[in-house]
């Protein structure tokens, strides 16, 4: 009994000592191990970004996002605008495979040109990612939207506003060449699969072109004015289908769908005026921001260029009336370039 | 004996007859009279641009740089107006800048003497990369509030006529004026004809080159006007585009020689028709974009062989620069 006592003195006095004991050591700082090297795998690293061309939503956001990212750690970013040429881009991304950077970001043109060239580069010991356009090389990392996805969404939400309607809707697709417009009217078919009463009574290409998306909406209107719903490709281009809409009259009664980057003036200003019914947006700000988290992932790990592959596809924000007032549903470019 | 011959204005005239004559029969809703002013609408900017284009060809030239002048000034007063500058100011500022760029033009045509195609060419450039690097923040300029009302230039009608309609009438009236009852017209076709022969009467042919040349830039500013007011926005990578093969594509169809001196305002409109009639029935009858490429070829060389075949030409008829 007495041994007993004794021993809870012992430990109460342990325990005690250990009480003010600890925050001593709390005092002498905890080296965190994995720090140090994540910061001396990333300085003086070079990443290369290949959009298909600068100037426009989504390459200046997915550039402004990045270079906030990267810029502090000491990484060096670099820019080689193609300007819409698929062969500048091409040669850029051969000269960027010679010039060996640690990183290459990539925004393909279509699926095939530049394939072989990032397989080489992955060989080569460079990292891939491929952002928003992938190619049929499957590279370390791809960021961007599901393409399908937003043919889907689109069109089930065309679809449903067509009930009770005449059923009819039109597509306005991109350029033919483009693996965003094949994959999204893949997305598109795969609805209407489903739904036998829906009528396309026009698909067309208008080459990512405001002033050809509106010529083609106006004659399919005056042709079918009773038509219900219009899926387009991309917001850039759907502000001429809107602007078509509005002019003969059917803003609210034509349920216009498309998708874009989600900033401010071409998304949500356009929806919160009734031009679009719903704007699928891929928010660019959150695309950059996974773009650097792969980029400081991967050269973090040290992991060979090209022996791990995956993909992080973005989840899409649907603009809508309800939620294109908010504040956090679209970006504004210049407050991401501060 | 005198041979009645067709000339490419007539062959062209008499396909477009053709296939409106075959759209109007076989294609449900193509004769209607709200289509025939959509069909009139879809290609009015196209128009517009086609009369700039016949100007300068008709005075032995040609302007590449067409497209610039349609997306960058244009493109200015969107991004002014959004940057918060009052509409009035930032057009006055589209216009100076059009005007520079067509001196700039004439300048190094008339006087610096670089043949046209190569000086329009590099100009265009130069001032569509001008726009991109330093002028606009994003390549597609959107609509903003302080253009309020502006949007009539484009959108809307007037008398129940598409405005864009009326605003490529006014540029037709406005050219065929200049064209036919001014004195600058008979001596932009004088130059055309023989710069040689112009010049040696006392015709100031520098100068009036350099007019041509500010004369298209402004039309093509107004094009580009009209077409951001239709579209609620200037997507100044137009400039990318093939629209200037389409240009060019209306005034050689409507027989606007390019060895210059010929043609005038009806041309270009019958050019702008056929074009806008094809494209028109086209998407009408849904054809894929791959189609429609096939049909506007075979139905161009058709009027092109068609030409050649019935004016076959011989050193009386050729002229020196011809294309």
């Amino acid at each position: 009994m007495k041994y007993a006592v004794r021993t809870a003195k012992v430990i109460a006095a342990a325990l005690g000592l250990a009480a003010i004991a600890a925050p001593a050591l709390a005092q002498q700082g905890l080296d965190e191990p994995f720090q140090k090297p994540f910061k001396e795998a990333l300085a003086g690293k070079t990443v290369a970004y290949v959009p298909v061309a600068m100037n426009f939503d989504l390459t200046e956001g997915w550039y402004a996002g990045m270079k906030k990212e990267l810029e502090p750690l000491g990484v060096k970013f670099e820019i080689r605008d193609p300007n819409w040429n698929t062969n500048a881009g091409a040669q850029a991304v051969t000269s960027l495979i010679s010039e060996k950077p640690a990183v290459m970001v990539i925004h393909n043109p279509d699926v095939q040109t530049y394939a072989k060239l990032l397989q080489r580069a992955e060989n080569e010991g460079i990292y891939v990612i491929q952002i928003n356009m992938g190619s049929a090389y499957r590279s370390s990392a791809f960021v961007g939207a599901n393409w399908i996805e937003i043919g889907e969404k689109d069109t089930e939400a065309v679809v449903k506003a067509c009930q009770g309607k005449s059923n009819k809707i039109a597509i306005v697709q991109g350029a033919l060449s483009a693996a965003a417009s094949a994959y999204t009217l893949k997305g598109v078919e795969n609805v209407l699969a489903k739904h036998p009463e829906i009528k396309v009574v026009s698909s067309q290409a208008a080459d990512w072109d405001a002033a050809k998306a509106k010529a083609i909406t106006q004659t399919v209107l005056k042709q079918n004015p009773d038509l219900c719903g219009i899926v387009g490709f991309w917001d850039g281009m759907d502000i001429g289908t809107a602007a078509a809409v509005k002019e003969a009259g059917l803003t609210g009664k034509v349920f216009v769908a498309t998708s874009g980057g989600g900033e401010r003036k071409g998304a949500c200003e356009l929806v919160k005026s009734g031009a679009f019914d719903l704007n699928l947006s891929y928010d660019v700000p959150t695309q950059a921001a996974q773009m650097a988290g792969t980029i400081k992932w991967l050269l973090s790990s040290g992991a060979k260029a090209g022996s791990i592959k995956g993909s992080e596809y973005t989840t899409l924000i649907p603009i809508t009336k309800e939620n294109a007032d908010s504040q956090t549903s679209c970006w504004n470019l210049s407050d991401l370039k501060k | 004996m005198k041979r009645f011959r067709f000339n490419q204005q007539e062959i062209v005239f008499a396909v477009f007859a053709v296939l409106f004559l075959a759209f109007s029969i076989f294609l449900r809703g193509f004769l209607t009279p709200e289509n025939m002013l959509t069909l009139l609408q879809n290609v009015a900017v196209l128009g517009i641009l086609g009369l700039a284009m016949a100007l300068v060809v008709i005075g032995r030239g040609i302007d590449i740089s067409l497209i610039a002048a349609l997306a960058v000034p244009p493109g200015l007063v969107l991004q002014m107006v959004q940057n918060g500058h009052s509409l009035p100011a930032s057009l006055l500022t589209a216009v100076l800048l059009t005007i520079a760029f067509g001196l700039v033009n004439g300048w190094l045509i008339a006087y610096a003497e670089v043949p046209s195609l190569f000086a329009t060419l590099a100009t265009g450039l130069l001032l569509a990369g001008l726009g991109q690097a330093a002028l606009f923040q994003l390549d597609v300029v959107q609509w903003s509030d302080g253009m309020q009302g502006f949007e009539r230039l484009g959108q809307g009608t007037i008398l129940g006529v598409p405005t864009s309609i009326v605003m490529f009438a006014i540029a037709c009236v406005v050219v065929a004026f200049l064209l036919r009852q001014t004195r600058w017209g008979a001596y932009i076709y004088a130059i055309g004809d023989n710069p040689y022969a112009a010049r040696v009467t006392g015709i100031p042919s520098r100068p009036i080159i350099v007019l041509q040349y500010v004369v298209a830039a402004q039309i093509g500013c107004f094009a580009g006007l009209v077409m951001a007011a239709s579209v609620n926005s200037m997507p100044t990578r137009v400039f990318n585009s093939t629209l200037i093969y389409d240009v060019i594509l209306v005034v050689v169809l409507g027989g606007i020689g390019l060895s210059g001196g010929r043609g005038g305002v009806l041309n270009v409109i019958i050019g702008t028709l056929l074009i806008g009639t094809m494209l028109n029935g086209m998407t009408i009858m849904d054809i894929s974009y791959a189609g429609q490429n096939l049909v506007k070829g075979v139905v161009l060389l058709l009027a092109v062989i068609t030409d050649s075949f019935l004016n076959p030409r011989n050193e009386e008829t050729a002229q020196q620069g011809d294309i």
